[in-house]
């Protein structure tokens, strides 16, 4: 019996490297090899063209950061941009993505509603569509003389010329309410850009990927938050009718709170996309008006051949969005139940 | 009680109607302008983009995009082929690959499983932007630069796809597979005899999930090739509209060459919309 058992126990054993062994290998050559490779080449200035390995390769230490963070100079100039486009993107981005899809969530789960499929099914139809397909029909539609404009000119205003404007809203803004000179303090630099920059909020460009980017996910987290909703107790309301709390009540006291894991999870999944977006911004080529950190690491590796650089920014990004996220758990965590 | 009106009220079920038809206007509107759009000639496109019915109504950039014009015909056909070959084969890669990882993981005893859990766990949180340039020295290295094996095999495999495999066989009971093994059936012959079977919409998950994953990739075929032979859809679109094959305006035949690239995948989701929809939505409460 005992020696059966063994045998047993040595084929599931042989059987569990067998299986696994094919996944496991993709993954060690495909990812994790190559990410020590990269990060490797972070600290050289390959050009993408010799062997990275190889004898013409020179360890730089830490130039290509010291580029990108301290160094006053045109990379740091270029870079802080890139950070500076990508922070106003997330923060109009996230906020206004996860409150449409649960506004939304909720209106689709009322009971009244006839039809619900098909507005769940419109909804979230965009998300599933190519990111290239989707930004070349957002492109036409936010032309000069496009679509948008069209339809804002049925209320009687001048839509700007969305994609080739670089200016920032909070800028336009301010210049609407008399101040168009940046006042003494904010000359201060910081990375090599003023305060008054860094503060100009997302350039009108970017509003057009700001929309986009809202459009296209809030489908998805719609249906989270749908899920979440289905599994709000029935009874947690009518205790709610009983004691008489009106619907915002309900939804405060009742809805909110039973939402937040899903809450936590979609913010999270928002923060961690946001700070990746790059398809979208290749098809507005490199303008620096919509240059994110994600194509500018592409820019400097693929079309100036600075390697070095552009993988020094794919770390940069990366531990900017681990200590994100870490820091999102910490402030918002999640409820033990 | 007031509440119980309130909840009645039909200027409130109007209101919840009247938002919801703006926003359905909101999400669908886009698709009908382009629809109309690939119908246009490039100056009507330009002048009247609000308009749904074209006029003059033309088909000039369908004739383009399959190759029946005298213009620079756009080599849609490439496109379509290198999409079709290389979804298909990430995904079946994929289906077959997580659904053994993931077994094992769910199923199998063996020696440093726990290991290989958390390695696998821990490639999840690699932002996907941040391998760009890793992949592209690891085909470089591998001579896969520039070929199908180069864009096929590295995104072949996802972390993603073993989990959800994992958590569907954790769901089958386990006395099913018990008996087959005390009837003599190998790991390998229960795994494809027993197992498989009875997870299915797991697979149909997997699949759908995969296929629309690599039809819509962009970036990583953007770093794994130069060769236009090997654009894609995505690819080569982006590149065609970049201005350059020179289609700077030429939003017709754009638009309508996404349009077709969209409709693989939209199919599949009409088909298959109540195993998407839920999938999604199970990720939801999981997460």
């Amino acid at each position: 019996m005992s020696s059966t058992r063994s045998q047993e126990n040595r084929r599931q054993a042989l059987a569990g490297w067998f299986f696994v062994s094919p996944a496991l290998l993709g993954l060690i050559i495909f990812l994790v090899v190559p990410i020590v490779l990269a990060l490797y080449v972070s600290f050289t200035n390959w050009d993408g063209l010799s062997n990275p390995l190889g004898g013409d390769v020179k360890w730089v230490g830490l130039h290509n950061y010291q580029q990108l963070l301290t160094h006053d100079g045109l990379t740091r100039t270029t870079f802080a941009g890139a950070l500076r486009n990508n922070f106003w993107f997330v923060l109009f981005v996230v906020p206004a993505q996860t409150a449409l899809a649960l506004w939304l969530a909720v209106l689709v789960n009322n009971k009244f509603l006839k039809g619900r499929s098909f507005f769940r099914t419109a909804f979230y139809f965009p998300s599933i569509t190519s990111s290239i397909a989707i930004t070349l029909v957002f492109l036409f539609l936010f032309q000069g003389g496009g679509a948008v404009n069209g339809i804002l000119s049925w209320f009687g205003i001048h839509g700007p010329n969305w994609l080739a404007d670089s200016r920032g809203v909070i800028h336009v803004w301010l210049s609407g309410v008399g101040i168009t000179k940046p006042p003494g303090w904010t000359q201060h630099t910081v990375m090599g850009q003023s305060l008054w920059d860094w503060f100009s909020g997302p350039s009108i460009a970017m509003m057009v990927i700001i929309f986009l980017v809202i459009w296209t996910t809030s489908g998805t987290f719609m249906l989270m938050f749908l899920a979440a909703l289905q599994n709000v107790n029935e009874d947690l309301y009518e205790a709610g009718e009983l004691d008489g709390a009106g619907p915002w009540q309900r939804f405060r006291y009742v809805t909110l709170p039973s939402l937040r894991p899903t809450l936590l999870l979609v913010l999270t999944l928002g923060l961690i996309g946001t700070w990746q977006v790059f398809d979208q911004i290749y098809l507005t080529g490199n303008n620096p008006a919509t240059r994110t950190p994600a194509y500018m690491s592409f820019d400097q590796s693929f079309q100036n051949n600075h390697f070095g650089v552009g993988s020094a920014i794919a770390f940069l990004l990366f531990a900017l969005i681990m200590v994100l996220t870490l820091l999102q758990r910490r402030i918002l965590p999640e409820e033990i139940d | 009680m007031a509440a119980v009106r309130e909840r009645r009220s039909p200027s409130r079920r109007v209101l919840v109607y009247g938002a919801l038809i703006v926003f359905a206007l909101l999400f669908l509107g886009p698709f009908v302008i382009q629809i109309a759009t690939s119908f246009k000639t490039d100056p009507d496109a330009t002048n009247h983009p609000l308009n749904i019915v074209p006029h003059p109504a033309t088909l000039e950039s369908w004739k383009r995009i399959f190759g029946y014009s005298s213009d620079q015909p756009v080599p849609f056909g490439t496109w379509l082929r290198n999409s079709i070959i290389v979804a298909t084969c990430i995904t079946l890669l994929r289906v077959f690959l997580d659904s053994l990882a993931g077994y094992a993981l769910a199923r199998l005893r063996f020696p440093g499983r726990r290991g290989v859990f958390m390695l696998i766990l821990g490639t999840l949180a690699v932002p996907n932007v941040v391998l760009l340039i890793p992949r592209f020295l690891v085909l470089k290295e591998l001579n896969l630069y520039n070929s199908y094996a180069g864009m096929i095999l590295p995104i072949s495999i996802d972390a993603a796809g073993i989990f959800l495999m994992r958590g569907f066989f954790m769901q089958i009971p386990l006395a099913i597979e018990e008996a087959a093994r005390i009837d003599g059936a190998g790991a390998l012959r229960t795994y494809w005899d027993i197992a498989l079977p009875l997870v299915k919409p797991g697979l149909v998950t997997l699949t759908i999930l995969s296929f629309q994953g690599s039809w819509n990739e962009f970036s990583f075929f953007l770093v794994a090739t130069s060769d236009p032979k090997y654009d894609t859809l995505t690819t080569g679109l982006a590149k065609f509209s970049g201005g350059s094959l020179g289609a700077g305006n030429q939003f017709p035949v754009t638009l309508g060459a996404a349009l077709l690239s969209t409709i693989p995948v939209a199919i599949l989701f009409f088909i298959f919309q109540r195993q998407i929809v839920r999938s999604q939505m199970s990720s939801g409460v999981k997460g």
